[in-house]
């Protein structure tokens, strides 16, 4: 018994700590000056799974798409208590629109194949646009539930959930599988479990244990480094310590609906805010200076 | 996906709860009319629900031409799947060359489900929309006419302008707020299309169980006039200060997410990307540094006052009026002069 998990995470860059250096001159964005931060929602997401786990047994999968680095993502969601962590890793992936990124991630989880319920953080601070869940859902053909902010009931694979929708909320039945992308006030994120932290930090997907050959031999030769990768994947996984990685031939995508070919959005400019007025009137913090603004004010309409 | 179509219409989605038009709906009413005149197309709005005909009238007073009403006790109140069917049908059906949708929790939960089905594009959270030309950097092909998408990104610290050059329908969340709503005018005239559409199982599946809706105590977006107060502030008890300027001036209380997060008042006073966008005639911005979310949802106010202690605050660049220096001291002769204008 019990409900498999499925949780979609997102790293992402900080967006709501940029600071000058991370504009260019160009107007677009320096990523390589903005920390990068695990999806704050996502955690939320997690949180979700893992309560039903706890509560009603079963696993959670967490899984991302993104650079090696995004690995990072994952051992944060081992040290918070994720049974298995998969990386879907591809150059051929670069330019994904969230379109093809749902299509991307929609054939990973076909290829985890057991799964009750899939959760999603309610959007990523990077774009704002809360569109991947429930395009995930679609290609799963899943129904979704937006805004979760509190399960109600879970009786034999019937769920029932609260959804906040800003001016009120709604209850919603659904048989599972289901999709649900989840409000940050759905639950407060449990912190790192310091032993699960002491297990899981040397948690490594292949892509990291390669970067790490290639340092620590920079004159092997490529055969030889392939070797030492091999087996010190092989010593990881035997430890539970091997972080899953596949590429979009392991998912069997369709590479005419990934990545740019599979994006019908495409970025026309790009230009960083330019505040728009040409300059403000000052006015002095006094009284006089106050009444005549408020005059100005009155004399043009805007007060009155 | 449609192929582009360059005789389609322009389509809103006309999103009613409740018997009543969301805001939105009416404010890209206006909008797509525009966009319609500048492609020589009509406008079109589906409308979905039960018993909302009369609903129709008020979007062909702002301008639309045709409403595809789809009209079923089964679609009185909101779920995802069986109004994801209307839409996807309704498009297949007529190729429109534009959908929009609001952007809205309703429409930002239907709208990402329709365009996977559709494999067509879609931008989210749109602030302004326009039409023009765009060269693929790669093939050299131009293609006239296009829904430039033009949303804030990255935390709002960029303005991205998107484009969907092949795969149709052209679709877009709108921001709630963004677009001026116009008067309308009763003496236009249309037509209402009455659709029939069919649900399989798996569309009827989800059920809803409890419906709860609250009115929105605060009414910032439609408020002439707003004072807001932001982390500058310094106290819930100073930020009595504020609704007393709000008081005298006959406006809303707004604030910043710093004021918010700090407790001195509510989140439904919050203005922002992640609050309300709002244009007044007048925003007076107390004590609000001016980050790009929060400049995002009132730097169009027709008129913008800012009072801040540090004279190189982010939120002078977009005011009028900038007073540099105490809240504390500035607002009590503010509210003075207000009251012995008369």
């Amino acid at each position: 018994m019990g409900y498999d998990s499925i949780v979609c995470v997102k790293q992402v860059p900080d967006t709501a700590n940029v600071t000058g250096e991370a504009m260019k001159a160009d107007g677009t964005v320096n990523r390589g000056a903005l920390p990068a931060v695990f999806n704050p929602d996502d955690l939320h997401a997690l949180e979700a799974a893992l309560q039903i786990r706890d509560g009603f047994g079963g696993s959670v999968t967490v899984l991302t798409m993104g650079p090696v680095g995004a690995a990072e993502v994952l051992r944060e969601c081992l040290y918070r208590g994720a049974d298995r962590a998969i990386l879907v890793n591809d150059r051929r992936a670069a330019a994904s629109d969230t379109l093809a990124t749902s299509y991307i991630l929609s054939r990973a989880i076909h290829k985890i194949d057991r799964f009750d319920l899939v959760f999603c953080g309610r959007q990523a601070i990077d774009g704002d646009t809360a569109q991947v869940g429930p395009q995930i859902a679609e290609k799963l053909g899943i129904a979704q539930v937006t805004y979760f902010e509190k399960l109600v009931d879970l009786t034999d694979r019937t769920i029932r959930v609260r959804r906040n929708v800003g001016n009120g909320w709604e209850v919603l039945e659904a048989r599972l599988p289901l999709l649900l992308t989840v409000l940050d006030s759905a639950n407060e994120p449990r912190p790192a479990a310091a032993k699960r932290v002491m297990r899981f930090k040397r948690a490594r997907c292949p892509g990291e244990i390669g970067n790490q050959v290639a340092s620590a031999m920079p004159t092997a030769s490529a055969a030889e480094k392939e070797a030492e990768q091999a087996r010190r994947a092989e010593l990881l996984k035997s430890g539970g310590l091997l972080i899953e990685q596949w590429n979009l031939d392991d998912v069997k995508a369709d590479l005419q609906w990934c990545g740019m070919s599979g994006s019908p959005t495409k970025v026309h400019r790009v230009q960083s805010i330019v505040l728009t007025k040409e300059g403000f009137t000052p006015v002095e913090p006094n009284e006089k200076a106050v009444r005549q603004m408020i005059h100005e004010l009155i004399k043009d309409h805007t007060l009155g | 996906m449609i192929e582009p179509n360059r005789k389609g219409e322009v389509w809103i989605y006309a999103e009613q709860e409740d018997e009543h038009l969301s805001d939105t709906s009416v404010e890209m009413c206006s909008k797509a009319r525009e966009l319609a005149d500048g492609l020589g197309v009509a406008v079109g709005a589906v409308l979905v629900g039960w018993n909302v005909r009369e609903l129709s009238y008020r979007l062909i007073a702002h301008g639309v031409e045709h409403v595809y009403y789809v009209n079923d006790t089964r679609l009185e109140y909101y779920r995802t799947l069986p109004y994801a069917r209307v839409l996807c049908q309704l498009i297949a059906k007529y190729k429109p060359q534009i959908v929009l949708y609001g952007a809205t929790p309703l429409g930002r939960d239907l709208a990402p489900r329709i365009a996977s089905e559709m494999r067509a594009g879609l931008t989210a959270d749109c602030t302004d929309l326009r039409l023009g030309a765009y060269t693929d950097p790669r093939t050299k092909i131009t293609h006239e006419n296009l829904l430039l998408q033009i949303r804030p990104a990255f935390g709002g610290n960029i303005i991205a302008t998107i484009v969907n050059p092949d795969r149709w329908p052209q679709m877009a969340t709108v921001r709630e707020g963004v677009l001026r709503m116009d008067d309308g005018d009763p003496r236009r005239s249309g037509r209402i299309i009455e659709e029939k559409i069919e649900f399989n199982d798996f569309e009827q599946a989800v059920r809803l169980i409890e419906r709860h809706r609250v009115k929105r105590k605060v009414n910032l977006k439609g408020a002439r006039i707003i004072v807001a107060g932001g982390g500058g502030v310094g106290s819930k008890d100073n930020f009595r200060l504020i609704h007393e300027l709000a008081g005298v001036l006959g406006g809303a209380v707004g604030a910043s997410r710093a004021a918010v997060d700090s407790g001195f008042v509510g989140k439904e006073h919050q203005v922002g990307q992640t609050g309300t966008t709002v244009r007044p005639a007048l925003y007076v911005a107390c004590g609000i540094s001016g980050a790009v979310q929060h400049r995002a949802g009132m730097e169009e106010s027709a008129k913008i006052i800012a009072i801040n202690w540090d004279k190189d605050a982010p939120i002078f660049g977009v005011s009028h009026y900038g007073i540099v220096g105490d809240l504390n001291k500035v607002i009590p002769m503010m509210i003075k002069a207000i009251r012995e204008r008369g």
